[in-house]
């Protein structure tokens, strides 16, 4: 049985944030991390140690033994601070401990449930978790069901029976009148279904979006002014700005709220040839960080002289307005001129995305869909063979359509336990 | 009045019932195998092969359990073919053509060997009962055998009925009496029955076929057999004859399609989709303009020739016609006509899955009784009903198949928790653990687990235990050692430069790399025999794959093990709609995977299903 952990309180800032760790390992992977032993059943208070040495947090260490926890595993709890980057920290260190890994949706109360800890036995309390349970499948359901995923992830697996059939039919039937080679007509089938995955999973990065903040990078020739741009977005110095050109060598990061939209605003150094190292490395960085960002705000007059490319959504805009006498187009961090112009249009360009997001909004969903594409993918590379290979291709395809199956809720029995269990929130 | 006594008695000497009798004969239970005539034993009644995908995965498996009809086949073989021998081996399956006289002899032979096994001839008219029980036989003559355990194979002989054209007439299969009194006594046990047809085609005379201008297929160079054992062919080789229908044909069958007893109303029963009537053929894909047939020999001394492909229930002089409209038969003589037969089949969701029958403790069915088709599938579910029949007797636990052990449990498993809507026949497609489900490991799954049971002879033990040895010593010559993708690409192995080092069997696991590209590597390989070699490849070819179906295997045996009670009362099962509680209670699923597998079980249902389960097992530790 594996150890599983997670955090157990909610996401976020606040001033205690729980982590919970449960199974064999609990007691050893939590002792690892603080210095000293712990009791088998009680509370210390201990600083917790990365495996280099560095001190993580300070906080309360509560063990719990077998049977007599909540999972009726062996199980420990670390209460600390509750700052995203602390609990960032230790929850790394756990998942590089062997034996240890992040606990499935709901999965503390399924190994409650399956030791017999939870009380499921009384009827009332039963029939409340069904039918919460159904009522919460049924919400889900129908989202799914009556909007686009539903649908289309019905076609698809209609789709890759379709295509798995035509090479069952090759294979069990190799000594009657069928084609021995259908591969065109699968490829063409798996083909068609792995772009329409493929656009589903965009929609889930940006549902994913929504929750974890979306990036706007600046982007310019030194001394454009984007820094100033920044701070003016942000209306606080989080950049250092100056006069001199190439002033900004790290990515210098701002979170903010933008009409509701969480939105992390990234200023990059200015984007120009250079013999300076450091700064070279910096220009390196702002390229990447650039690239990868959802949305990208340009202070150019010329944005082909930048090297990162525009795409769409992508917002141009001239630099330092204020020196230009009321030209259109343009912003300025200085007087604050076309600000509020540049807020709304990112955060409507932003907004435009959020609802596009599609139905596909779970992790769930995300990991179905990722396994379903990547078994086509294989499946792909087999078809090239011929149907000398058909025995593995079919089962590529089989792994595909049952993590289709598992999106709509044509589901195992295994994973429906996982299903029941996931409407809990995780780690509690 | 004759009395006697055996522990288990098997009704018919078909493929499911000498199956049967063997399994149970060979754990040394004292066995009758009761049968209308002598001659019946080996029979086969339709198409003269054994195996072909999925069916040949079972021959292998009943041979790995040291079964009949793998030996009896390699005997009667005739034209060796592996299927789909250019493809993985997952999916290849061993097919011969058999001769039928032959297949008959080693059979009757095989059969009069077998220690503990006796032949009994008689036409069984009556189960001998104990309250619900059933304890043995009564037979025409009005003799009395008392068994331990009975397990009926009766085939198409329940309420079998015959067609040719609009004339039909009770019979089990052409020339045989069918057994009304028996259906009569199994009515009393008031099982759900449900009526299905097979079809034969017209039987013709070999040396009235003009032969020269058909094209012909050959047997393999390099047989594969069926048996672990057997290590040649004994009969000779022959070759089959390939024709096809035209408009011709077509037209003819059209225009008296009415004739037909299928079409012309005469038959209720579902025929399978996958061997379809020329009738059927010809009305469903109306757009193709012919369709094979392979002109299969009975045998070596026979001139019968089975048309593969034009099975039909049409008038006799109907079938004439149209068999002279195809070339090479223009002047064909058709030694027996087609027909189709119609019979009644018991709803195999009512048995275990040992093939008992709950109702009436004692009694096994197994073969076309429960709505399979084929030799094979028979002669399968004969070997379980066999072996379990003994260990009841013994007094022991029942032997258990799986999904993932073995295509019998995937063919147990579909019939006892699906039931049939057609005959049910087996496709490699139907095993989702296909790729360690193979025909050339069926001795690796399935041979220990019956030197374990006690139905594995000595020959086979030996000869198992020297082959599962030098596999282990090739397997671990290849483990000893991992190497960097730069030592395999200097033995001219081209593999990613990824950096990883991989030891033998990972090497072996890509595609184009074959043992010998592994003997620059590891010398040591040089001595291991070709066959060896070749069943290490195998074995690792499909590593990668089995590995990740691990985690499948595991979620599946870990619902089985949530087990559903036999009396289990879904009517108590608050806030199930009526018809998942009836699908339920006809299906009764012994565990929580079966019930996951039974046709329109949601989530939801199984959820309270288990939830209810673990309340009851609570209240009973308590």
């Amino acid at each position: 049985m594996d150890t599983i952990f997670a955090l157990a309180s909610a996401q976020g800032k606040a001033g205690v944030a729980v982590i919970r760790l449960s199974g064999p390992l609990a007691h050893s992977a939590a002792a690892d991390l603080t210095d000293g032993p712990l009791p088998a059943r009680g509370m210390r208070v201990r600083s917790l140690y990365a495996d280099d040495g560095s001190r993580l947090d300070d906080g309360l260490v509560l063990t719990f033994q077998a049977p007599a926890s909540f999972t009726g595993e062996d199980v420990a709890e670390l209460q600390i601070h509750g700052s995203t980057a602390a609990i960032n920290a230790v929850m790394r260190c756990l998942s590089d401990t062997d034996g240890l890994r992040l606990a499935e949706p709901g999965e503390f109360t399924r190994r409650a449930l399956e030791n017999g800890k939870m009380d499921l036995t009384q009827v009332e309390g039963l029939a409340d978790l069904i039918d919460a349970e159904t009522e919460a499948q049924r919400k889900q359901a129908q989202t799914i069901l009556a909007g686009e995923l539903g649908g289309l992830a019905e076609r698809w697996r209609r789709d890759l029976i379709r295509a798995a059939s035509l090479l069952e039919a090759v294979i069990d039937f190799a000594d009657e009148e069928v084609p021995t080679d259908v591969t065109p007509e699968v490829r063409n089938l798996i083909t068609g279904v792995m772009q329409d995955l493929q656009r589903e999973a965009d929609g889930v990065k940006i549902a994913e979006r929504i929750r974890t903040g979306f990036e706007v990078a600046i982007v310019g020739l030194p001394n454009a002014g984007k820094s100033t741009l920044l701070n003016a977005l942000a209306g606080r110095e989080a950049a250092i700005t100056s006069e001199y050109a190439g002033t900004t060598r790290d990515v210098i990061e701002v979170r903010m709220d933008l009409s509701g939209l969480p939105v992390t605003l990234l200023d990059t150094a200015g984007l120009r040839e250079t013999e300076d190292h450091v700064e070279n490395l910096g220009i390196e960085l702002a390229r990447k960080r650039a690239d990868a960002a959802d949305l990208r705000v340009f202070l150019t007059e010329n944005p082909k002289e930048l090297s990162v490319p525009m795409v769409d959504g992508d917002i141009q805009l001239l630099p330092k307005s204020d020196l230009r006498d009321g030209a259109e187009g343009g912003v300025s961090g200085k007087t604050g001129q076309g600000i509020d112009q540049l807020i709304s249009h990112i955060s409507r360009e932003l907004a435009n995305r959020s609802t596009s997001h599609g139905i596909a909004t779970r992790e769930r969903h995300r990991v179905a869909l990722n396994d379903a594409s990547s078994a086509l993918a294989d499946a792909m590379t087999v078809l090239e063979s011929g149907p000398d290979l058909y025995d593995i291709a079919a089962e590529e395809l089989r792994t595909a359509i049952r993590a289709l199956e598992t999106l709509v809720g044509r589901i195992g029995v295994e994973d429906l336990l996982d299903e029941i269990f996931s409407s809990f929130c995780l780690g509690k | 009045m004759k009395h006697s006594k055996f522990d288990v008695v098997v009704i018919g000497a078909g493929h499911a019932g000498t199956e049967a009798a063997h399994a149970a004969a060979r754990m040394g239970v004292e066995t009758a195998l009761v049968t209308l005539s002598g001659q019946d034993i080996g029979v086969m009644s339709c198409n003269p092969a054994i195996g072909g995908l999925g069916k040949g995965h079972l021959v292998r498996e009943i041979d790995a359990l040291d079964g009949v009809m793998g030996r009896v086949a390699d005997q009667a073989g005739i034209q060796f073919r592996l299927l789909n021998r250019r493809k993985g081996p997952a999916v290849q399956g061993p097919r011969t053509q058999a001769d039928r006289a032959l297949y008959r002899a080693a059979m009757q032979k095989e059969t009069k060997q077998q220690e503990h096994l006796s032949i009994v001839v008689g036409e069984v008219v009556d189960f001998l009962m104990d309250g619900s029980k059933v304890v043995g036989i009564k037979l025409a003559d009005g003799s009395e055998i008392h068994a331990g355990a009975v397990i009926l194979t009766s085939g198409t002989f329940l309420r079998g009925v015959i067609h040719i054209g609009d004339v039909s007439k009770p019979g089990g299969r052409m020339g045989d009496r069918p057994s009304v009194k028996l259906a009569e006594r199994l009515d009393s046990f008031d099982l759900p029955l449900g009526r299905l047809k097979t079809g034969t085609p017209p039987r013709l005379d070999g040396r009235t076929i003009d032969w020269t201008d058909l094209e012909r297929q050959d047997g393999d160079e390099d047989p594969t057999l069926f048996s672990f054992l057997s290590t040649s062919v004994v009969a000779p080789q022959i070759s089959c004859g390939i024709t096809h229908t035209n408009a011709r044909t077509h037209e003819i069958i059209q225009k008296n399609l009415s004739q037909s007893a299928m079409y012309g109303g005469h038959i209720d029963g579902v025929g399978p989709r996958y061997c379809p009537s020329i009738e059927d053929k010809i009305v469903r894909f109306s757009d193709k303009e012919s369709h094979q047939i392979f002109l299969e020999p009975e045998g070596v001394n026979d001139n019968t020739i089975y048309p593969n492909g034009i099975s039909t229930s049409l008038p006799q002089d109907v079938q004439q016609d149209y068999v002279r409209s195809i070339k090479g038969l223009e002047n064909a003589v058709i030694l027996q006509p087609g027909y189709a037969i119609e019979y009644d089949y018991v709803d195999p969701r009512v048995l275990t899955s040992s093939l008992s029958l709950p109702e009436a403790p004692g009694l096994y069915l197994a073969g076309q009784i429960n709505g399979t088709t084929g030799y094979e599938e028979a002669a399968a579910q004969g070997l379980v009903a066999g072996l379990n029949a003994a260990l009841a007797v013994l007094g022991r636990d029942p032997l258990h198949f799986t999904r993932a052990d073995s295509y019998i449990g995937v063919m147990i498993d579909d019939l006892t928790t699906r039931g049939v809507a057609e005959p049910y026949r087996m496709f490699t497609s139907r095993a989702e653990f296909r790729l360690s489900l193979r025909a050339d490991n069926a001795d690796q799954r399935l041979t220990p687990m019956g030197i374990d049971i006690g139905c594995v002879g000595d020959t086979r033990k030996i000869h198992f235990e020297g082959k599962m040895d030098k596999l282990e010593t090739a397997k671990s010559k290849l483990t000893d050692r991992t190497f960097t993708p730069r030592e395999m690409r200097s033995a001219g192995i081209n593999v990613n430069q990824d950096g990883n080092r991989r030891d033998g069997m990972a090497i072996l696991a890509f595609p184009d790399v074959s043992f010998e590209n592994l003997l620059p590597l590891v010398p040591e390989l040089e001595g291991i025999e070709a066959d060896i070699r070749l069943q290490v490849e195998r074995d690792a070819l499909y590593a990668n794959y089995i590995a990740r179906q691990k985690k499948d295997v595991e979620a599946m045996k870990r619902d089985e093990s949530y087990e559903i009670p036999r009396d289990f009362d879904y009517s108590t099962l608050e806030g199930l709609s009526s018809e998942v509680k009836q699908k339920l209670s006809t299906a009764r699923p012994v565990n929580i995977a079966q019930a996951g597998r039974v046709e329109g079980v949601t989530p939801a249902a199984l959820t309270l299903l288990l939830a209810k389960l673990r309340r009851e097992q609570r209240v009973r530790k308590v």
